[in-house]
């Protein structure tokens, strides 16, 4: 179980996160949505430790601040919004995600977990391939492999499907989805697409001005909470069994 | 194949081309022992060794290991500057760690006596080899903090903050010339004249010193190779991966600093083999640190003996620096890199 509370963030002098507090059982799909500058991004940050707000974040019920870095990285994996151009080959990428539990040199089992993320994730014509020769969605895909590569319990993801085009934004909410299910692990997403939120979340947080304005199941999510977060008049509709916001023009 | 199994294959090519290296590496060094104005066949070559030589024990023996370990340090300082920085254009020469280590070596030449020529046109003695890095060392550490604070505070793009580098170079020159305008005429010609950079002048004290400290660096730098190799993939992602950025940053630029001064302090301002060298191993076996550490050393030492194996012999007998070669050669593939904008050949 992944427990935040009170946390709080600032900038400067400008709070970004104010009081946060929620929890997340194991196995489920966490949608976090909200405006520009809501606070996502800082608020995934803040769940593993690459910004320290004040408040807790538990892990199964440990304090986060008692982890070392290294133990945090065995238990949550984490998928920036853009990665980095380099010249490392994708297997090396890939197997970056091993860093934790490396002493000294790779083990047989970190290039076998790096050989079955790639099959996984089937992308073993680009094993030998240099990043800076990748698309955005290859990229994309590699950055979530080394994620899974960790074997975290918990995996975050910042807008995993921003600059991709519609084929490559199927398939990577797919592959998150998958990888929660078959690996019994939770994953954290930021969206700004609120239909993918109402189609694979069991959990969705509102976020407004750094604060929560909803939790829960994917029924907060409706007109209403639309107009007061966003602002906007929209119309959400089932349609084959899915459901879809209608914005009005 | 498996996908593992390419990738085992892939790894050996990596390493063969470290073997590969070692044997030209080897080869050149014989090479480079034979050539020059008393040139020798590999017999008498042989023979001399055993027989205690002079002109190759003292002359061209320490010669040739200065060239291979001051190329060595100062290619894997530059590999490791580019990394932490994540700037290609990034090397001791670039950012003006050489130019402030040669500033402060000067001091400690003119001011606090470590060294003196004992008439003009001969090589510097430096008295202290121990006075002399450290003075060299403070030196660097000016440019070393100025360009991680840039870096740090402002979000400065590669080339931003080489143009910094090159105000740091300016004003250590202008250092080195005002300690000049108030030194003596001897004092002014053993500034010059070790400004040029030449692999010649180190003893066999100032020699041990060299590989003592390139060993250091070269053991903690391979033991970062996973964080370098993380902090590749971005600080948020190194943080997630357990890394912490700031430590191994100030770590790596500290370590790179004192390498770059001691080679300075010792054989003067040698420019663009930290730039050149980690850029040829990029484009040959790719960017990993695991990899790219060791054959960079290699790379190094094999282009500074290979300036100054032609510098000696280009017109022999008259011997050119090996900092003039390095810069003919040097200089051209920095505009190569900065017309390729430095993002595509990022370590």
């Amino acid at each position: 179980m992944l427990e935040a509370e009170s946390l709080t963030y600032s900038y400067g002098k400008r709070d970004v996160l104010k009081d946060i507090a929620f929890s997340l059982e194991r196995g489920e799909m966490l949608f976090i949505i909200g405006p520009n500058g809501s606070g996502k991004t800082t608020l995934l940050k803040c769940l593993n430790g690459i910004l320290k707000p004040k408040g807790s974040v538990y892990v199964e019920k440990i304090n986060l601040n008692k982890l070392n870095p290294l133990e945090i990285a065995k238990k949550m994996g984490y998928v920036p919004q853009r990665g980095e151009i380099s010249f490392l080959t994708v297997f090396d990428a890939i197997l970056l995600g091993r860093k934790p539990y490396i002493k000294w040199e790779v083990s047989e089992k970190d290039v076998k977990i790096v050989e079955e993320t790639i099959k996984m994730l089937k992308i073993e014509h680009l094993a030998l391939r240099k990043l800076n020769e990748l698309s955005g969605g290859e990229l994309q895909l590699v950055l979530i492999a080394r994620a899974l590569a960790q074997q975290p319990r918990y995996l975050l993801l910042d807008e995993p499907t921003n600059n991709l085009d519609i084929k490559n934004q199927i398939e990577v909410m797919r592959l998150v989805k998958t990888a929660v299910e078959d690996k019994g692990i939770s994953a954290i997403v930021t969206v700004h697409d609120i239909n993918l939120a109402l189609n694979y979340a069991e959990k969705v947080l509102v976020l407004k001005e750094g604060k929560i304005f909803a939790f829960g199941g994917r029924e907060v999510v409706n007109e209403e909470l639309l107009c007061a977060v966003y602002g906007i008049k929209a119309e959400i509709v089932k349609y084959d069994g899915r459901v879809f916001v209608i914005p009005e023009l | 194949m498996s996908v593992a199994g390419e990738y085992k294959r892939l790894i050996w090519k990596r390493i063969s081309f470290g073997i590969f290296l070692i044997f030209l590496l080897i080869l050149l060094s014989a090479l480079a022992l034979g050539l020059g104005a008393y040139q020798m066949s590999i017999a008498e070559l042989f023979r001399a060794i055993l027989d205690g030589n002079p002109v190759l024990w003292n002359v061209r023996i320490p010669r040739i290991i200065t060239a291979i370990f001051v190329g060595a340090s100062l290619a894997i300082a530059g590999a490791v500057m580019q990394c932490i920085l994540k700037n290609p254009l990034a090397s001791p020469f670039t950012l003006g760690i050489s130019q402030g280590a040669a500033f402060g070596a000067a001091i400690a030449i003119v001011y606090f006596g470590a060294g003196q020529m004992h008439r003009v046109g001969e090589a510097l003695t430096i008295f202290n080899p121990y006075v002399v890095p450290i003075f060299a060392f403070s030196g660097s550490l000016i440019s070393a903090f100025v360009i991680l604070a840039l870096a740090k505070l402002r979000d400065l793009s590669p080339e931003a903050i080489v143009l910094a580098g090159v105000a740091m170079s300016a004003l250590f020159q202008a250092g080195v010339m005002l300690i000049q305008y108030f030194a003596t005429d001897v004092q002014v010609a053993s500034i010059v004249f070790w400004t040029f950079g030449d692999v010649a002048r180190a003893r066999w004290i100032e020699i041990y010193l060299i590989i003592a400290v390139f060993a250091l660096c070269f053991i903690y730098f391979f033991y970062r190779r996973w964080d370098y190799n993380s902090l590749l993939a971005g600080d948020e992602t190194a943080i997630s991966l357990g890394v912490k950025p700031q430590r191994i940053r100030l770590e790596g630029m500290l370590l790179s600093s004192f390498l770059t001064a001691v080679c300075v302090s010792f054989t003067g301002i040698i420019g663009f083999i930290g730039l050149v060298a980690p850029h040829i191993v990029r484009l040959t076996i790719g960017g990993d640190y695991r990899f790219l550490i060791p054959s960079t050393a290699l790379v190094g030492a094999l282009v500074l003996l290979a300036s100054d194996t032609v510098g000696r012999t280009v017109i022999s007998p008259v011997i050119i620096p090996v900092g003039i070669i390095t810069s003919i050669v040097g200089a051209p593939m920095f505009i190569y890199l900065l017309l390729r904008g430095g993002k595509s050949v990022r370590g």
